[in-house]
């Protein structure tokens, strides 16, 4: 199976450039000890399954790049806490997929290894910040894949390629050995063709890790087993501020189309409100970019990862190497961070955004009183043409509008694919559940499944 | 002019846990660089800081001694900047809500009692250390004390002169090591202080400070701050004005010189490290450190004054909790009164442990010889100045008190028979002296006393010799 797939992502996959590293020595090897495990009878659901991996997630001799210039040569001497999970499984690291450098960025163009393409149109972008992992999935150059999720760079690029995503809820997975873009934000999730897929591989995941001071310790549900039994009589909360202007009509329409198939299974769906939804996406980019620029300080050319070859001295140093070794939107978002924390502008924009964070959590905590699940669209458009937003990084931040909320305040939420808009793009359905309420979330989407095809759609020449 | 100066301290003593406070690298002293480094301590990507909880404990136990506050939920802060010894680019310490807050510390200059208040103990992280010899033209960075936990320890600006300073420090060394917080070694940098010096005329508002950074030793924090002090005040009558600075002090040449200015200094850009969670420290906790205290030396030298011990023999006596555990078992073991124990104690003793450089559980005298050569003097078999004696052989290792007083024949004289013998003869061959101290010359008696006490090889117990020599000349 692993040969298979390796042979896929250097085959109808190379044009997506969905890979930064292949191994195919390592892959196979492990593949071959996970044949000998399946020999013995001791698999489980993911022995011997090839995985790609988001390359923010530590492996252990394997390059660890975060998309990055400066960590073009990080060999990382560790696994992270998710890696060693799928060890455990028995899964293989098919290979570290291609990202926006640093999970910065919803469209993947800002990979120091090129941009992804989206399989279902080589002109789109597939999405990010886990774009390399959505179009592997997408195109089946993987069967699943591992993202990590800050602003919804699980979600938007699984919505943009047609794949199912989920981010867990904050805390549910270790960061241990995860590239940290905004420690508070950043969560890692899967990426997968069902919502079954994406039950296995949470619960592969998902655990306490006493190497993350944030991660909670608390039973993991055994999600695979909690996926039948429907969407009758749940309560499906639709948010009145999700229908706007900045919803393109060619995604208003399969989304209501899904939430009438919801209902038609049994659903009761409620309206209910996000008044301070407005506000999240300035408040994440003052947070988001405020805790990277303390994360990123440590790429400073000392150690390991990328040093400026010339240099006159220290200071010389840290400027060439940071200016060489960081991309364009790196170096903004490390501007925008520094300037928010420093002295006099700490109280106007960081205190301030933390503020509206409680807000933004408070208006979901009152939303699921009267719901059990809140639906929508993961994000406002289909996928975009690659470069057409590319200089302009505030169009390109409010892409994020439906999924940041979800970060800020700290809930799981998933996307699966309910249509097409134009250009025959997948739209993505985006799911939300209450804290640790992953088992419910998939519950839906496994129902939403089980009536619907979507989810079984492959792009042309990737069959 | 009257100059008054005013001085407050930030200490930083590193705590004696085992491993660091946000990896599990251990924290030893001296061993080759980076061995004690861990993915952590080096900042490696997708590492995160997991708090020791023994860092705050000990945090916890400091606040109590001190009788500061210890806040329910404390929290910590990134202090964000460049350098190539701090390896993630931050410092990981408390700014909002550190573990202590308030506390007084009190010390004894002169003879006098003064209480010095501090404002806050909060922990933090040790960085690393830069090695700029023997690189051929670049630096070496050694990790190993990057994450070593620290306690930052900052008073009020309470003290009015160098020796103040210095008795705060000494009095805050002794303290941490009596609570078992910190070892105190201040060559390996264990407890460093920086000092924030500043002076006024008598009645104005307080002047510009100046900070010198990173004393490592009374002797340095005394001539810093003594050398900063004349430099403030000739700077002001030569009609300048001080500039708000951090300063280094170099020992050679015993001066301070600018390292950087209050423009060069650096935006910090404290903000909660999202990576920690804050620290709930309930009462439960609190209490159990509480129960786990030692007796503190506020409170024991207390008790050794109600016992009629001068307030700055007890201060000597607590200096350190070894000389005080001490100084009590000596006391319960001699004959001899308290007050002689502790001026033995705080004179003979200190002074051989001091030259020696070993602590008081580590002294080569132990307790049990110790009192019995204080019942040898008491009960009048020895002189002060043969016990001394005694002591040095003691401290080499010859033996027990009464062994070596036999063994060098010092017993004292005391049998009246022996003395008269010896003071008849120094009466006979000293006409001259007698005639003088009867014609009302005191001094003669001295003299006279000094021939018996000659005569007999200096062991004649010279008060009974007195006592006899009187009676003869007044009988004669």
């Amino acid at each position: 199976m692993t040969r298979h797939f390796l042979d896929r992502i250097a085959g109808e996959g190379a044009a997506l450039n969905a890979f930064i590293t292949i191994d195919e020595a390592k892959s196979l090897a492990q593949a071959k000890a996970a044949d000998a495990r399946i020999a013995r009878g001791q698999a489980g659901p993911l022995t011997g399954i090839p995985v790609a991996h988001k390359d923010l997630f530590c492996a252990k001799d394997w390059l660890t790049t975060a998309g990055s210039k400066i960590l073009g040569n990080f060999v990382s001497p560790y696994d992270s806490h998710v890696i060693a999970q799928f060890d455990r499984a028995g899964a293989v690291l098919l290979g570290k997929a291609n990202m926006d450098e640093f999970a910065m960025g919803s469209s993947n163009e800002n990979s120091h290894f090129g941009p992804v393409k989206n399989p279902w149109d080589l002109a789109a972008v597939p999405g990010g910040s886990s774009g390399g992992s959505a179009a592997a999935v997408a195109a089946r150059l993987a069967p699943a894949a591992t993202g990590t999720d800050t602003g919804g760079s699980i979600r938007q690029p699984a919505s943009f390629t047609g794949v199912c995503g989920l981010r867990p809820t904050y805390g549910r997975v270790s960061r241990h050995g995860i590239v940290a873009f905004a420690s508070s934000l950043d969560q890692a999730g899967a990426l997968g063709k069902t919502a079954e897929d994406l039950a296995i591989l949470l619960g592969t995941m998902a655990g306490y890790d006493e190497r993350d001071s944030t991660c909670i310790d608390r039973p993991v549900d055994d999600y695979a087993a909690m996926l039948s039994g429907g969407v009758k009589g749940l309560r499906v909360g639709v948010p009145r501020e999700y229908f706007t202007k900045d919803l393109a009509q060619d995604v208003a329409a399969p989304i209501r189309a899904a939430i009438d198939e919801l209902a038609k299974l049994g659903a009761k769906v409620v309206e209910v409100s996000l008044p301070n939804q407005h506000l999240s996406v300035a408040a994440y980019y003052v947070i988001a970019p405020a805790e990277a620029s303390s994360n990123l300080s440590r790429y400073d050319g000392v150690r390991y990862g990328y040093r400026a070859p010339e240099y006159a001295d220290l200071n010389d140093m840290y400027r060439k190497t940071r200016a060489q070794g960081f991309g364009p939107e790196v170096k903004r978002r490390v501007l925008i961070g520094t300037y928010v924390l420093s002295h006099g502008y700490y109280d106007a924009y960081y205190v301030q955004a933390q503020k509206i964070r409680r807000l933004i959590a408070n208006d979901f905590i009152a939303a699921f009183r009267d719901c059990d699940l809140i639906v929508g669209p993961a994000a406002p458009s289909v996928a975009f043409d690659l470069g057409s937003k590319a200089t302009d990084p505030v169009q390109m931040y409010l892409d994020d509008l439906y999924t940041i909320p979800i970060n800020l305040a700290g809930l799981p939420g998933l996307s699966i694919p309910c249509g097409f808009g134009n250009k025959g793009r997948p739209v993505g359905l985006q799911v939300v559940g209450n804290y640790f309420d992953e088992a419910r979330m998939l519950r839906a989407a496994h129902a939403f499944q089980q009536a619907t095809d979507w989810h079984t759609r492959v792009p042309k020449g990737f069959e | 002019m009257t100059w008054e100066v005013v001085i407050g301290l930030e200490t930083h003593a590193q705590l004696t846990t085992d491993s660091k406070i946000f990896s599990g690298a251990a924290t030893r002293f001296g061993s080759s660089p980076n061995t004690q480094a861990s993915a952590v301590d080096l900042a490696m990507p997708g590492t995160l800081p997991v708090l020791n909880k023994g860092a705050v404990e000990r945090a916890i136990r400091f606040g109590l001694a001190v009788g500061g506050t210890i806040a329910p939920c404390s929290t910590f802060e990134r202090k964000n900047y460049f350098y190539p010894d701090l390896p993630k680019g931050y410092q990981i310490s408390q700014y909002v809500r550190p573990v202590v807050s308030g506390g007084t510390v009190a010390i004894v200059v002169d003879g006098k009692e003064k209480s010095v208040s501090l404002t806050r103990a909060h922990l933090e992280e040790d960085a690393g250390k830069s090695l700029h010899e023997d690189f051929h033209g670049m630096s070496g960075i050694d990790l190993n004390r990057a994450g070593t936990p620290l306690l930052e320890i900052v008073s009020e600006p309470d003290m009015r002169s160098a020796a103040e300073a210095v008795a705060y420090a000494k009095a805050l060394h002794s303290l941490v090591r009596w609570i078992g917080i910190c070892d105190g070694n201040m060559q390996e940098g264990s407890f460093r202080c920086d000092a924030n010096v500043s002076v006024r005329r008598a009645g104005e508002p307080l002047g510009t400070r100046c900070e010198i950074k990173n004393l490592n030793s009374f002797r340095f924090l005394e001539k810093a701050i003594e050398y900063e002090v004349r430099r403030q005040v000739d700077l002001i009558e030569d009609g300048g004005k001080v500039v708000q600075e951090t300063r280094l002090f170099d020992p050679d040449r015993g001066e301070t010189r600018p390292m950087r200015s209050k423009e060069d200094a650096h935006d910090y850009r404290y903000f909660p490290d999202p990576d920690l969670l804050p620290v709930e420290i309930t009462s439960q906790w609190i209490d159990r450190v509480r129960s786990e205290m030692p007796e503190l030396p506020a409170a024991l030298r207390g008790r050794f004054e109600a016992k009629g011990i001068s307030a700055y023999d007890a201060h000597l006596l607590t200096e350190s909790r070894e000389k005080a555990h001490f100084f009590a078992r000596t006391a319960e073991a001699t004959s001899a009164p308290m007050i002689t124990v502790a001026h033995w104690v705080n004179g003979e003793v200190t002074a051989n442990a001091n030259t020696q450089g070993v602590a008081f559980d580590k002294l080569p005298v132990n307790v049990t010889s110790f009192a019995r050569l204080l019942d040898r003097i008491h009960d009048g078999t020895i002189s002060a100045k043969a016990a001394k004696e005694v002591l040095h052989a003691m401290a080499a290792g010859e033996g027990e008190p009464d062994a070596i007083i036999d063994k060098r024949g010092l017993r004292q004289i005391s049998d009246a028979g022996a003395i008269e013998s010896a003071v008849d003869a120094v009466i006979a061959a000293n006409a001259r002296l007698v005639d003088d101290y009867r014609a009302g010359k005191d001094k003669a008696f001295n003299a006279l006393v000094g021939q018996v006490m000659k005569a007999t090889q200096g062991k004649a117990n010279p008060a009974r010799a007195g006592e006899i020599l009187r009676g003869k000349l007044k009988r004669g």
